[in-house]
């Protein structure tokens, strides 16, 4: 066995994998799913919603898959009972603190685990007052489950900006500006590359906030059509989700070649001049 | 090399002198009026200095201005709000301007304080028109209730309750680490050399670095400060690294409840914990070492400053030390209100300006640690038993103590006790045999708290425990810091176990779910427990969050924070279930 690759098994199932892989990649290719949270395919991994925990042959605690690399020799298990009731706590812990009524992914894993948020008597919960300050997105805190990822791709994972960062400690911990000033103070730079990756509708473009305040948010009549932002030559693929033939959002793939799921500002909210009536001068004679 | 974007807020000419004074010539190239050039490259040589910058300023005014944490941020070029992301972790540093302007009055509420009155001490201090802020541990256990004073417009003073202003240690039991308290000026070197300071740094500058890094690991010495770990793995594994630059650290961010041996150490015997480190450099090849010490402790810091100056003066440390037997120097930071910080990674983390958050491990401190370094983290207590072991061998060293446990182990006593104090005992000395030397008898005890908030409480029926590591642990208890907090009959163990939960609620980073939330659902369990105990309910929610906590947190905070819980469920101490 060369150094370039280790050798495991993964619930009794045998891989060998590249040095630095990690136990989730190396289950996701036996075909083992583990849920995750704060794990992006286009972000590092944070590490710290604690969902994607399994068991790993002599460790005194569980051990996050998303970002330990597989060592030769291990021994994983990612369907014991220990693991469930982990997962199943993290999951009750998530819900009876935000509002996870945007995130059917969660809603799913929380049926499946069993996660029962009622069992708890007055919890403490963060304030439900979305911060609106502009025209373009809105940030709804109380479903934000502190993942990080907002913050990364803010950061060093992608724009650089570092507008965000998580502020004060503990269970008070959230994200914030500098002194929490509003977002047009800060150094945001608007590309709404925290709204592609926030899993839980935290962060939301302001067209949906308001379908949504209106009741008329319909998912199931929506359309995706992939095409090429028009500003420059960089030749980002943009998704423009449509709802009644007006632009509602639009993302990027995460595994786009050239954007990693990320755009700018254009890409991400240059689309209004698309539905504006257009002005054409009279022709000249 | 990404730009950065600050606020137009200014600094006024205090903040502004202050920050100038920390950071050398910063050569900011202003491209337009708020964004600044190339942020990340020059943020990685002076972002350390972010922790010191935030202390001048809260110190100055009482509070950090928006202007002067964006004129800090724009000198060490890290991004406004990652800096309000780090000022904002810390208890001691206020983002809002206070009302007043008088001195900010920390009060310790934890259950040592607590039984010596610290409530009523509190609202004393307010009645008087102090602003009182209700504080975890201070470190003062044995002189309760401790008060810490956090000027504003000075550097801060540290000051007593006042009620035992004399160093309560005692040695009767054993004397080997605690032999300079009291006879040795712990402002003077030369007091120091005289009571036989420095034999030890030659001695193993004669014995060389492998004989040292052997006596270290032939003598079994294991960390002080709660993890076991034994020391010459640690030493060993950084020595073998032989890049440019691996660190020494010394982790002074005492904050366990109910413990203060490092505090005393750092107030009594300065000098040894610098020859010790001395030694740890010498011996492993690391040419820096950082002493963090935790933000309230100023008078330890204080000597801490003026030990490391003579030092430096003495030509003990620096480049070329001793007739250039070795190069060696020492860096000083002080915390600022917050228990994780202790946690090593965490503390790596806050020494370089960042959230005082921990690191996924592995990679381990020994192979990156202080800024992505091979990195050495010894507890002061730990660093003092490597003087002994190098003056007297690993036989001299192996006389006392067991022979999984050996050598002497500090005891911070305090609680329901005739004599709080810090005692000195070898391993395996009963718990009983401690109580009794702190004049307290063993049938006035209900329960013990050992090993702090992250340990567990014993029962009168395991008084006898010897108090070794092994002994503990066939206890289903631990040593941890060598807090011993004794309980008497009369005490309300719902109260006290409520207080724990607040306190890790309180310090919890807030990074992972299990811990962030987990800590909070379980001090809300425990504060709806009524006076007949918990249901079965409670029990099963109490049961859940401490499995998650324990086995899905990142770090040891949470591993522990239900550790002390359970242990009072499993000894009755909050009423049988009425279910």
């Amino acid at each position: 066995m060369s150094n370039d690759h280790v050798s495991l098994v993964i619930n009794e199932q045998p891989v060998t994998v590249g040095a630095g892989t990690t136990i989730l990649e190396a289950a996701q290719s036996l075909g083992i799913a583990i849920p995750t949270l704060c794990w992006a395919e286009n972000l590092t991994p944070a590490n710290v919603c604690r969902l994607c925990v399994v068991e790993a042959e002599g460790a005194r605690t569980l051990v996050p898959a998303c970002s330990r690399a597989c060592e030769d020799g291990a021994e994983i298990r990612t369907d014991t009972n220990r693991v469930a009731q982990s997962r199943r706590m993290v999951l009750e812990l998530l819900d009876s603190t935000n509002d996870l009524s945007q995130s059917p992914e969660l809603q799913t894993l929380i049926d499946e685990y069993g996660a029962d948020s009622s069992r708890y008597t007055d919890p403490a919960t963060p304030e439900p007052s979305p911060k609106i300050e502009d025209d373009l997105f809105i940030r709804a805190y109380d479903r934000c489950v502190l993942c990080y990822k907002c913050v990364e791709a803010c950061g060093e994972d992608a724009q650089f900006s570092f507008a965000i960062s998580i502020a004060d400690r503990g269970f008070d911990a959230r994200v914030s500006t500098e002194y929490d000033v509003p977002l047009p103070e800060s150094a945001c730079v608007y590309c709404g590359n925290c709204i592609g990756v926030c899993p839980t509708n935290a962060l939301q473009f302001k067209t949906e906030f308001d379908l949504r305040e209106a009741s008329d948010w319909r998912p199931e009549d929506q359309e995706v059509t992939e095409t090429i932002c028009s500003y420059c030559g960089v030749g980002c693929t943009l998704e423009l989700h449509t709802q009644d033939n007006q632009i509602v959002k639009v993302t990027s793939p995460a595994d786009h070649s050239v954007t990693s799921g990320h755009l700018c500002v254009k890409g991400r909210f240059g689309w209004e001049y698309l539905q504006a009536p257009v002005y054409r001068p009279p022709s000249d004679p | 090399m990404p730009d950065l974007k600050f606020s137009n807020a200014e600094p006024d000419e205090s903040e502004r002198l202050l920050i100038d004074a920390l950071v050398d010539n910063p050569p900011i190239i202003r491209h337009s009026e708020r964004v600044v050039h190339g942020g990340v490259r020059r943020a990685k040589d002076v972002r350390h200095l972010l922790l010191p910058g935030l202390h001048l300023l809260n110190n100055s005014k009482g509070w950090i201005s928006p202007g002067g944490l964006n004129y800090l941020a724009e000198s060490l070029r890290v991004p406004p709000a990652e800096a309000f992301g780090v000022a904002s972790f810390y208890d001691l540093f206020e983002l809002e301007e206070p009302e007043g302007d008088g001195p900010r009055h920390h009060v310790c509420v934890d259950p040592s304080c607590a039984i010596a009155g610290a409530s009523s001490y509190a609202e004393h201090l307010r009645s008087q028109g102090h602003s009182v802020h209700e504080s975890p541990c201070l470190g003062q256990c044995e002189r309760g209730p401790a008060l810490f004073v956090q000027a504003r417009g000075s550097a801060p003073i540290d000051m007593s309750s006042g009620a035992n202003e004399e160093p309560q240690f005692d040695t009767t039991l054993s004397n080997k680490l605690l032999q300079r308290f009291g006879n040795v000026d712990p402002t003077s070197l030369e007091s120091y050399r005289e009571s036989g300071g420095y034999q030890a740094l030659d001695r193993a500058l004669s014995l060389g670095s492998d004989e040292v890094l052997k006596l270290v690991t032939d003598a079994g010495l294991t960390g002080r400060g709660g993890a076991a770990f034994p020391t010459g793995i640690k030493w060993r594994a950084v020595a073998e690294h032989h890049g440019p630059q691996k660190y020494v650290v010394a982790n002074a961010d005492e904050s366990e409840p109910g413990t203060f041996k490092d505090r005393m150490i750092l107030e009594n015997d300065p000098f040894a914990l610098i020859e010790a480190m001395t030694i740890a450099g010498v011996s492993t090849g690391c040419f820096k070492g950082w002493i963090y010490v935790r933000g309230e402790y100023t008078t330890a810091a204080e000597l801490l400053t003026s030990a490391i100056e003579q030092a430096y003066d003495a030509g003990l440390l620096g480049e070329h030390a001793q007739n250039d037997s070795y190069s060696f120097d020492i860096e000083l930071r002080q915390g600022a209100g917050a228990y994780i910080c202790g946690e090593e990674t965490a503390l790596f983390n806050s020494i370089e300006g960042f959230r005082g958050e921990p690191r996924s491990k592995p990679p381990f401190p020994t192979d990156s640690g202080l800024f992505g370094c091979p990195t050495i983290v010894n507890n002061p207590e730990t660093l003092l038993n490597v003087l002994e072991i190098v003056l007297h061998g690993v036989e001299g060293f192996r006389a006392a103590g067991t022979r999984e446990s050996p050598g002497t182990k500090l005891f911070c006593v305090s609680g329901d006790v005739g004599r709080p104090g810090l005692y000195e005992a070898e391993f395996g000395v009963p718990l009983r045999v401690l109580l009794a030397a702190a004049d307290t008898p063993s049938s006035e005890i209900r329960a013990v708290l050992l090993g702090g908030a992250a340990g567990s409480f014993l029962g009168p029926d395991q008084l006898d425990v010897p108090l070794s590591f092994e002994g503990a642990a066939a206890s289903d208890a631990t040593l941890g810091s060598g807090a011993v907090m004794a309980f008497s009959k009369d005490a309300d163990f719902l109260g006290i176990v409520s207080q724990l939960a607040k306190f890790f609620r309180d310090e919890s980073c807030g990074q992972c779910v299990p811990c962030r939330i987990g800590t909070t659902r379980q001090h809300e369990v425990l504060l709806q427990i009524d006076s007949t105990g918990p249901n079965s309910k409670q029990r099963n929610l109490l049961a859940d969050l401490s499995l998650v906590m324990g086995d899905a947190s990142i770090c040891g905070l949470g591993h522990t924070a239900a550790s002390a819980v359970q242990s009072a469920l499993r000894e009755g101490l909050l009423g049988e279930p009425y279910e």
